[in-house]
């Protein structure tokens, strides 16, 4: 059941024979030593990453319990080096709430996929939004099915061919892509919706801050949040790393506007200007 | 466990809202206090809805078996529909109770007396609205003595909520008016 | 007051005997005929400064009882059979996982929606069937609302002990009678043992690795031997769990086997049995698993038939043939829909077999 944390120390003899040298970059503590599993050019690992830097910098890596369900997060237990509950697909948010329910102290997060999030497991998110449940929910909208090979996501593009929309997805039968974001923004309960993206520096330094945002709600007892993460899946798209990232800005970012959606945090002004730019 | 009293297999049955659940757990506690063996099963589901309500209650000096009482020893009927269901199930050398006034139409088998009393008339009369219930009991008592009186008594101010212990003067009067019926 | 008996529904003994046990979180969602249970913990929980929560479904509820689970708490759910149906995704993942968890099934009608009267068309399904993959849950059959006070505390534990999600198994007339009962003393909370896997964060007092609550294992071999260790454990518990009581059992020559609220039925209709001059005599499984095999087989010697009696098509049967093992005639009387058997027919299926019996007896002769 439980993995040994394996994160390199260097000797007193190395550091010495470094001295004259200043670290500027290094794997965060919360990261395990084990190499991300996923596929080239993918951009799970710079969010998960995030997530490693935001728990490290917020000095709660000792209390924080991770949730990861099915889909390409499957195995996310193995690159966290935190205490780690795998969930059935689509009841991350279920399971984060009974952990949470259980031991309010602990910082727990949901880290789910699109099919997860916003197909199998809506219900289990809607609700969990809107009971306002103290949790950080990180949304990863790739707009496709990882895992399973390519399928058809509840947040597919109209027209986007798929396995399982070979003809492209076709809004007449097959409906049209869900915008979480805007959907949970009209509840009550959610303390923070953003949406943002990993495409360029810029914008992961912007999902940084909003990751950082969320954990720092939950600590301070503000409620629920959801950062949503348009990001890339260059295998199932069929495209190169770099163009891939040109294809999500073509054709994700003016579908899934990035901005904050809900802000209970900031002053009310505020929180209208930010979802009205970008 | 024994008793003076024999085992009694009671079905009281009525409309949503009379009471008929109370008054069962009225008989039912006054088991407990004489330490006997006892069940009470109220029916569930859509007839707790405002329909019709029953429950069955079984004092015994033995385990119970099946709290579900299909053959009576006692009736307890407060309407018309509950008399025409279960009165001809209640077994040869029973006895009913029910309210004269809503059980208008009977046809009495001469191995099951009936008691009739205006219950629900007589509480309005004493104002003890809501009471027949309890009335009824009283009644069942005096008919068939299921406990010992204070026995009785004591269950009724058990049954009454803490909260709501202004209730327990009514209630004890009605009990008193049925013990006393005629 | 303690000791004191007190006339309370059994659902809300089981919610009361939970809170008892050191139950500090549950999640449930209303179906009848359990409801009154939900109701009872969302008055009682928040006194106690537990968690308790009405989910947004079976589904949720359940998933949130894995968390709370696998965050060290002792936690319970309830539901009816179409309700418990849709927590068996979760129930696989609980005994995946290895958490310990209570789930409380108060049984009614199926299949489908079917009704809301009491029934035991749930017993596969506990016993074989609760999610996906090979596995288990401990399942306790109460048959008073005194033994479901007694038998909640007893789930936690066995839950504690081998790691396991606990199912007791009642039905709606056990769930919505009253009977006098005897609450169980509220366990001291200290007394319960440290679980030293559950998520309460890497930084927690005295941890050196971190722990991590999954079912996933992608290595073919690593998998096998999850479910073979979790198997030993199994055969522990058939070995050292087994429960049941039985009735006028020593010269019994025609056993019923019956089960929950069916057994007290059937208990009456073995004294009219007697009364006519049958030995019969009543097994009644506590643990429905583990099967009581060793009871049955403990019976063998001086039985000539069995009668297992349910409020099902047929059952609990199985087991109790797999136990006979052709050994001696293993036959069936139930009725199902919310129609309970009566003493009278229970009997009468006694009589019924006994002059089966002593025919086929006569002719091989």
């Amino acid at each position: 059941m439980s993995t040994p944390t394996a994160t390199p120390t260097k000797t007193v003899a190395e550091l010495e024979a470094h001295a004259d040298e200043q670290v500027v970059f290094q794997r965060p503590e919360t990261l395990t030593s084990a190499n991300f599993s996923y596929c080239p050019g993918c951009t799970h690992g710079v969010v998960n990453r995030l997530m490693a830097e935001a728990i490290d910098e917020l000095d709660i890596k000792g209390r924080t319990i991770g949730v990861v369900p099915v889909g390409c997060s499957v195995t996310a237990y193995d690159f966290f080096d935190l205490d780690m509950a795998q969930a059935a697909h689509g009841r991350a948010s279920a399971v984060a709430t009974g952990i949470k329910r259980a031991n309010p102290d602990s910082i727990v997060f949901a880290y789910q996929g699109d099919g997860d999030l916003a197909s199998i497991g809506t219900a289990e998110t809607v609700h969990a939004a809107t009971r306002g449940e103290n949790i950080t929910v990180i949304f990863i909208n790739n707009a496709i099915y990882g895992m399973t090979g390519g399928q058809m996501a509840p947040t597919s593009l109209p027209g986007q061919v798929t396995q399982t929309s070979p003809y492209g997805r076709d809004t007449k039968t097959m409906g049209f892509p869900i915008r979480v974001c805007e959907m949970l923004a009209t509840l009550d309960g959610p303390a923070l919706v953003q949406r943002v993206s990993v495409d360029s520096p810029k914008n992961i330094r912007q999902a940084k801050a909003a990751i950082k945002k969320a954990f720092s709600y939950q600590m301070d007892g503000v409620g629920y949040s959801i950062i949503e993460v348009i990001s890339s899946c260059p295998t199932n798209w069929g495209l190169s790393p770099v163009a891939a990232l040109d294809w999500l800005r073509e054709n994700m970012l003016p579908y899934y506007p990035l901005g904050v959606f809900k802000d209970a945090g900031a002053a009310p002004a505020e929180a209208e200007t930010e979802a009205s730019h970008e | 466990m024994s008793s003076d009293y024999g085992n009694l297999n009671l079905v009281l049955a009525g409309f949503g809202g009379q009471g008929i659940l109370f008054a069962g757990k009225l008989v039912a506690t006054a088991g407990l206090l004489e330490d006997r063996a006892v069940s009470w099963l109220p029916s569930y589901g859509p007839e707790m809805r405002g329909g019709t309500a029953n429950c069955s209650v079984c004092l015994s000096d033995e385990p119970i078996g099946s709290p579900l009482v299909t053959d009576p020893d006692v009736l307890i009927a407060m309407n018309q529909p509950s008399f025409d269901l279960f009165y001809p199930l209640v077994v040869s050398g029973g006895l009913t109770i029910l309210d004269s006034l809503l059980v208008p139409v009977i046809e009495p088998r001469d191995e099951v007396p009936i008691f009739g009393v205006p219950a629900t008339q007589l509480a309005d009369d004493e104002g003890l609205h809501g009471l027949a219930n309890v009335m009824l009991v009283g009644k069942l008592w005096r008919e068939h003595p299921f406990c010992a009186e204070e026995t009785l008594q004591e269950a009724l101010a058990a049954c009454v909520p803490p909260r709501k212990q202004q209730l327990l003067e009514p209630n004890r009067r009605a009990l008193h008016i049925g013990l006393e019926l005629a | 007051m303690p000791n004191e008996k007190v006339l309370m529904k059994g659902n809300e003994v089981l919610a009361e005997a939970a809170l008892r046990s050191g139950c500090t979180c549950f999640f449930g969602y209303p179906i009848t005929p359990q409801t009154e249970l939900a109701a009872y913990m969302a008055k009682r929980m928040p006194k106690e400064g537990g968690a308790y929560l009405q989910a947004e479904s079976e589904v949720a509820a359940i998933n949130m009882v894995y968390g709370a689970a696998a965050a060290g708490a002792r936690v319970m759910t309830s539901s009816s059979s179409p309700g418990i149906s849709l927590k068996t995704e979760g129930i696989s993942y609980l005994v995946g996982a290895d958490l310990p968890a209570v789930i409380i099934n108060v049984m009614r009608g199926g299949p489908g929606l079917g009704g809301i009267q009491p029934s035991q068309a749930d017993y596969w399904q506990a016993t074989r069937a609760l999610g996906h993959g090979d596995g288990h849950l401990i399942v306790l059959a109460p048959a008073t609302v005194q033994e479901m006070a007694d038998m909640v505390a007893t789930a936690f534990a066995l839950g504690d002990t081998y790691r396991t999600p606990v199912m007791v198994l009642a039905d709606g007339m056990l769930g919505q009678m009253m009977e006098p009962v005897t609450l169980p003393e509220p366990l001291d909370l200290a007394s319960i043992e440290d679980k030293p896997w559950a998520l309460t964060g890497t930084g927690a007092p005295g941890r050196t690795t971190r722990n991590i609550a999954n079912s996933l294992d992608l290595v073919a071999g690593n998998l096998e031997r999850r479910n073979d260790e979790r198997f030993e454990r199994y055969e522990q518990i058939k070995a050292k769990e087994q429960r049941a009581e039985t009735y006028l059992i020593d010269d019994a020559e025609y056993v019923v086997v019956a089960f929950g609220a069916c057994a007290r039925i059937a208990r009456s209709g073995v004294e009219r049995a007697r009364a006519v001059g049958i030995k019969a005599g009543l097994i009644r499984p506590i643990t429905l698993w583990p099967f009581p095999t060793t009871t049955i087989e403990a019976a063998l010697p001086g039985a000539r038939a069995f009668l297992s009696v349910e409020m099902n098509k047929g059952q609990m049967v199985d087991d109790v043939r797999l136990a006979v093992n052709g050994r001696a005639p293993v036959e069936f009387y139930g009725r199902t829909g919310g129609v309970i058997p009566t003493p009278a027919e229970v009997a009468t299926a006694l009589a019924d077999l006994q002059q089966t019996v002593t025919a086929a007896g006569t002719k091989e002769a």
